[in-house]
């Protein structure tokens, strides 16, 4: 166990951590932007709706989720310790010092770009998350034709201080699949409607891309998993993949709501 | 092109770190240095300047040099902003005046960390280096009692690789790159080194662990991967080794026994 | 006194093995109670350092660099020879060892020398099981080259920087010892004085760079291991530091000092551009091996050169001289270190020499890029072309290297016997501190050899014998003896200190590199010598009188530190100049032009100078006393060396 421990409050070790929370948080990236996906989809948000209500109930989803906010919070911890003690390995600075001549922008600046992206996360799960979880939501009743299911009927229920159970039936008699829903996509509509909370998301979605642009690549190399066949895809999925795919992914949901909807 | 046969003389300006010792506090001062030919060695510029002030009674000022073809890694200037000036793969004693521009103002200082602190001027104690190398930069065999050199048949690839790290003439210039100070670049050459060659295999985990414990101890900083170290490396060596060593580090404490 | 080398009796080839049998031996659960003084952390220091502390004496190394690492061994470049016969090319310990009696030109002890081939083979095994990363062929085995001549492949090689990965072999292995507290280092302490008790060195005092610090340390024997003197010359490829201190306050109390005039001058070294210039490079001799040296055949096209109004790809075939392949024809540009040399000096002093200077000649790799294409060029010299390039801002691809001669090595160095040990009892010399392995002229890549066989394989024996003669009483380092030491450093660093003259100590040192250069260099007659004694003895006096030395003790003081080795020179270099005068014969890197061949070649004279030239150092400013020890061969016959 001390071992462990000594492990872990080693330079190595907590690069580690660092390294194994980043690449888990960039999992979740994924996941995360794939169902959001269903934002696009035109259906009044009855996908999203019933996709939000998954990923708050399910339990191993909730175990992931709950792994996924320690992971930021450790994430963010551990850069406050290293930062320190690598300023702390640096007492009197340079007059001048060159970086731009020796390393890349982003690789210089990943503790701004996390504390931007911190921001945003605190900003866009308040906005989002808390919003859902104890917010005044108001609610949706999706009812689709079971002989035509292209005929939907969207019914709004406004929040009457009485939380409405999540419903998925059949009803037969109308001949109908009705799904009671809170309405998260209602929120998403009407943050996605302000021009600044847009501006807010494509700021942090450039900054996510800087950051993992450097970020993914960077956690293999701290694992050691450093292949000279391997090495040059990671570098490519960590620009394309995370540094380019997915911020444009994410940001293009706020900048879609804003114009098209 | 040919160069003219008869070079003019550069004027620089020159703002060097001026320490008296180690309990003083430093601050740049500036010199003019009027009469540089092209030809020159940044150090040999140095020396010209020396001599200037000495004769006017100043203190020369101190910096730390010796083989001046690149190999022994004591000489240390952080010029500009780079380490070793501006130019890659090279030592400063390697860089010449042809570099700079008539009229340009050079800022020097020294190796800037807290584990290399200023003895003198731009002279820096980097006995740190030598701490974490007598932890486990070896292969423990005494004289003698050896097998055959060819008993041990080497791929020439690993070979060649270990030479590569091998090549780190630990003058600091990645820790005085890096951003956080780290001198991951330096203490991972020498694990590499051991690590791929068959004769290291046996002390291979417990030589990374006394290695990078003395490193923490030193007081450097944390690699975060920017790679500043190897592109001003003046022997190129490479990031690789740091993954190496980490790879390594994690096999000895989380699964090795 | 009469010099007494100890060699072995008996048959050559058992000489080492008998005498190693004969050899004291200290008992394992004594040897702790014993303290030995290292000083110099370089292949011989630190190789000695780590062995004696394995076998469980304590160790305390000394360096004046900021790390033990940084010793000049690490700039060797070219290889490490060793008698593995790993090629099947013939090699045999005998025939290095003949080899390297006759390169010496027949100036070196023979017992000494066949120990060295001997014990060369184990220094290889030595350095592998360390990790020193040989190159190695596609099968895994090691890798061999052809080095200077050599008619056999025999040396071992790690790229360009087989002495950076030898010191770094040695280096880990003193560190190692470090860590189990068996070697005490201390680095940026510089050795002012052997400190000796009823004859027998039993310490040093030493001077503490960065504190000024003046210290005693006391044991039971002192192995200097402190590189040698070029540096005399002021310009040459040693490091800056390089210095003859430790050896020449050695001298002073008491050690002979050997053949100090025998100083190797290599011929492939990028030239002077200016008087700012503080060093030479080195570029491998290796590049003899297809590069073409040349000069043009007249004085005039040669001014023409310099002045730039023409170059060097606009003289036709017929106006160049290719004076060493015209001069010999057999071996052409392959011709030994010395020989291409002195040729080279030979075609300046006629005023054909090129560049601006005019102190240069050309080595041109036209026709091997026409004949092997420039990519095989590329490989085989790549990166000796790019430091080219980087110091001269010319590209050799496209127009020919300029190079000359640069003192690079001394073969000269503290007298030692069979044992290592000095004239002075307790007090040991190694590596190229001591005189004695290379006669004359040393061969490529064997240097390294010399330094690593004396500390791994020679001193761990022959120390054992001394130190279980003389006991583990403790030495005492408040005896008198270290007071009345210290005193004297403490002075003479006041001395120097309260020098407030006109001139800077590098200002006295180029004057000394100058008239060594020219009087003391690649050719040397009796009235250049004599007048050279005379210009260095009034040098050194003015230099006591007119001299600046700047800051304090109590501080790092490199100006100090300079001045004080700057001092030791001024008087070395005298002793060098009356060795090179009592020498009237020309031999290995010693050429005196009364003394050459019809043809110009050097010419030995084995009945009168067939000697060893010990100097006993008699006191300031008296004649040092001319001991000869008389070489004995009963192995190898003397022969002429020629090349034709």
């Amino acid at each position: 166990m001390r071992n462990l421990t000594q492990t872990f409050s080693s330079s190595l070790g907590k690069k580690l951590i660092m390294a194994l929370t980043g690449l888990f948080m960039c999992i979740f990236l994924v996941v995360h932007l794939i169902g959001n996906i269903q934002l696009f989809k035109n259906d009044d948000g009855q996908a999203f709706n019933s996709y939000a209500y998954l990923m708050t109930h399910f339990v191993p989803i909730k175990v992931i989720s709950y792994l996924l906010y320690t992971s930021i919070i450790v994430h963010a911890i551990y850069a406050l310790v290293l930062t320190t003690k690598n300023k702390k390995a640096r007492p009197i600075g340079y007059a001048i010092q060159h970086g731009a001549a020796n390393s890349p922008w982003t690789s210089r600046n990943m503790g701004i770009l996390g504390t931007v992206l911190l921001l945003f996360i605190v900003i866009h799960m308040n906005t989002f998350w808390a919003q859902y979880h104890w917010g005044a939501l108001p609610h949706a009743k999706y009812e689709t034709s079971l002989s035509n299911p292209q005929e939907i009927t969207v019914t709004a229920i406004p929040f009457d201080g009485n939380e409405v159970a999540y419903t998925d039936y059949i009803d037969s008699v109308k001949g109908t699949h009705i799904v009671i829903s809170k309405d998260l996509y209602k929120i998403v509509v009407e943050a996605f409607g302000q021009w600044w909370y847009v501006l807010l998301y494509v700021i942090s979605m450039a900054a996510l891309s800087f950051h993992l642009i450097h970020g993914f690549s960077s956690a293999f190399q701290t694992l050691g998993w450093d292949h000279k066949k391997y090495m040059p895809l990671i570098k490519y999925l960590g620009i394309w993949g995370f540094g380019v795919l997915i911020p444009l992914g994410f940001a293009a949901m706020p900048i879609y709501f804003f114009f098209f909807k | 092109m040919m160069r003219l046969s008869i070079l003019e003389d550069m004027k620089l300006t020159l703002k060097v770190w001026r320490q008296k010792n180690a309990n003083t506090k430093g601050q740049l001062v500036t010199y003019k240095a009027d009469h540089v030919s092209p030809d020159m060695s940044f150090l040999e510029m140095l020396d010209v300047v020396n001599e200037d002030l000495i004769h006017k009674g100043d203190e020369p000022i101190h910096f730390d040099h010796d083989c001046r073809e690149g190999i022994c890694g004591a000489c240390s200037l952080h010029i500009n902003g780079r380490p070793h000036g501006p130019k890659q793969g090279i030592t400063t004693c390697q860089l010449h005046m042809r570099s700079f521009n008539d009229g340009d103002v050079i800022v020097i200082e020294p190796w800037r960390a807290a584990a290399f602190p200023v003895i003198r001027d731009l002279v820096t104690d980097r006995s740190a280096f030598d701490r974490i190398q007598h932890a486990g930069g070896y292969i423990s065999v005494n004289t003698g009692g050896v097998p055959d050199a060819n008993c041990i048949p080497i791929s020439k690839v690993v070979a060649d690789e270990a030479l590569n790290s091998a090549t780190c003439i630990g003058c600091g210039a990645c820790v005085a790159a890096c951003k956080n100070a780290s001198a991951m670049l330096f203490v991972s050459a020498k694990v590499s080194q051991m690590a791929l060659l068959p004769q290291g295999q046996p002390e291979r985990y417990q030589r990374v662990q006394a290695m990078v414990t003395q490193m923490d101890q030193e007081g450097f900083g944390n690699c975060t991967n920017t790679g500043a170290c190897e592109a001003e490396c003046p022997k190129e060596i490479s990031l690789s080794n740091i993954a190496r060593m980490n790879r390594d580090y994690f096999a000895a404490n989380i699964f090795k026994e | 006194m009469t010099l007494d080398a100890k060699i072995p009796e008996g048959p050559l080839a058992e000489k080492w093995s008998k005498h190693k049998f004969n050899l004291k031996l200290v008992n394992p659960a004594n040897k702790r109670k014993y303290t030995v003084i290292v000083v110099g952390t370089g292949l011989a220091g630190a190789s000695a350092a780590a062995s004696l502390a394995e076998l469980g004496y304590n160790v305390k190394a000394f360096c004046f660099q900021d790390s033990p690492r940084r010793a000049h061994s690490i700039a060797a470049q070219g290889g490490i020879n060793a008698a593995k016969n790993y090629q099947n090319d013939g090699d045999s310990i005998h025939r290095l060892f003949y080899d390297t009696i006759k390169g010496g030109d027949y100036r070196a002890r023979e017992g000494n020398v066949y120990r060295l081939a001997e014990v060369s083979v184990n220094i290889i095994d030595q350095c592998v099981a360390q990790g020193v990363p040989f190159a190695r062929e596609y099968g895994g085995l090691l890798d061999n080259r052809s080095f200077g001549g050599a008619q056999v492949s025999r040396t071992f090689y790690a790229r360009g920087q087989t002495g950076q990965q030898l010191l770094l072999g040695a280096y880990s292995a003193l560190n190692r010892q470090i860590h189990a507290g068996k070697v005490t280092m201390f680095s940026r302490h510089e050795m002012m004085d052997v400190v000796t008790i009823d004859g027998q060195a039993k310490g040093i005092v030493t001077r503490n760079l960065v504190t000024g610090n003046i210290e005693s340390h006391a044991g039971h024997a002192v192995l200097l291991c402190t590189g040698g003197y070029g540096n005399v010359f002021y310009l040459s490829t040693n490091a800056m530091g390089c210095n003859v201190t430790a050896a020449w306050k050695a001298h002073k109390r008491g050690a002979f000092f050997a053949n100090p005039c025998f100083t190797q001058i290599h011929p492939t070294c990028i030239p002077v551009t200016g008087d700012h210039q503080s060093k030479l490079t080195l570029m491998s001799e290796s590049l003899r091996n297809d590069g073409r040296v040349w000069v043009p055949k007249t004085k005039e096209l040669a001014a023409k050169l310099r002045n730039g109004e023409i170059k060097p790809a606009d003289l036709k075939e017929e106006d160049r001289d290719y004076f060493l392949e015209r001069k010999y024809p057999s071996f052409g540009n392959l011709v030994p270190r010395d020989v291409a040399s002195r040729n080279a000096k030979e075609m300046v002093d006629e005023g054909r020499g090129v560049g601006t200077s005019g102190i240069a000649v050309f080595l041109d790799f036209a026709d091997a890029i026409k004949r092997l294409g420039e990519e095989t060029v590329r490989e085989k010299y790549g990166n000796l072309f790019d430091m080219y390039q980087q110091i001269t801002d010319e590209n050799p691809y496209k127009q020919p290297m300029r190079i000359y001669p640069a003192v690079h090595y001394t073969m000269g160095g503290l007298w030692v016997d069979y044992n290592l040990m000095t004239t002075v009892p307790g007090l040991y010399a190694l590596g190229e501190a001591n005189f004695s392995d290379h006669g004359a002229n040393r061969l490529g890549a064997s240097a390294l050899m010399q330094g690593l066989a004396d500390g791994y394989f020679v001193i761990p024996y022959t120390l054992g014998d001394y130190l279980a003669s003389i006991g583990p009483k403790p030495v005492d380092a408040n005896h008198p003896a270290f007071k009345e030491a210290e005193k004297e450093v403490k002075a003479h660093i006041k001395q120097l200190l309260s020098l407030k003259g006109k001139k800077t100590v590098d200002q006295y040192h180029r004057e000394l590199g100058h008239i060594m250069w020219e009087y003391c260099g690649m050719a040397r007659n009796e009235d250049g010598l004599i007048k050279a004694k005379e210009l260095i003895s009034a040098l050194r006096k003015d230099f006591w009188k007119n001299a600046f030395v700047c800051g304090s003790n109590e501080e790092l003081n490199q100006n100090l530190e300079k001045a004080s080795r700057v001092a030791d020179f001024l008087e070395l270099g005298e002793l060098m100049v009356e060795d090179a005068l009592k020498r009237k014969e020309s031999c290995g890197g010693h050429f005196r032009i009364e003394s050459q061949t019809d043809e110009g070649e050097a010419k030995r004279d084995d009945d009168h100078y067939t000697y060893v030239a010990a100097w006993e150092y008699k006191g300031d400013d008296k004649p040092e006393t001319l001991h000869k020890e008389k070489l004995v061969f009963e192995n190898v016959k003397l022969t002429q060396r020629s090349y034709k």
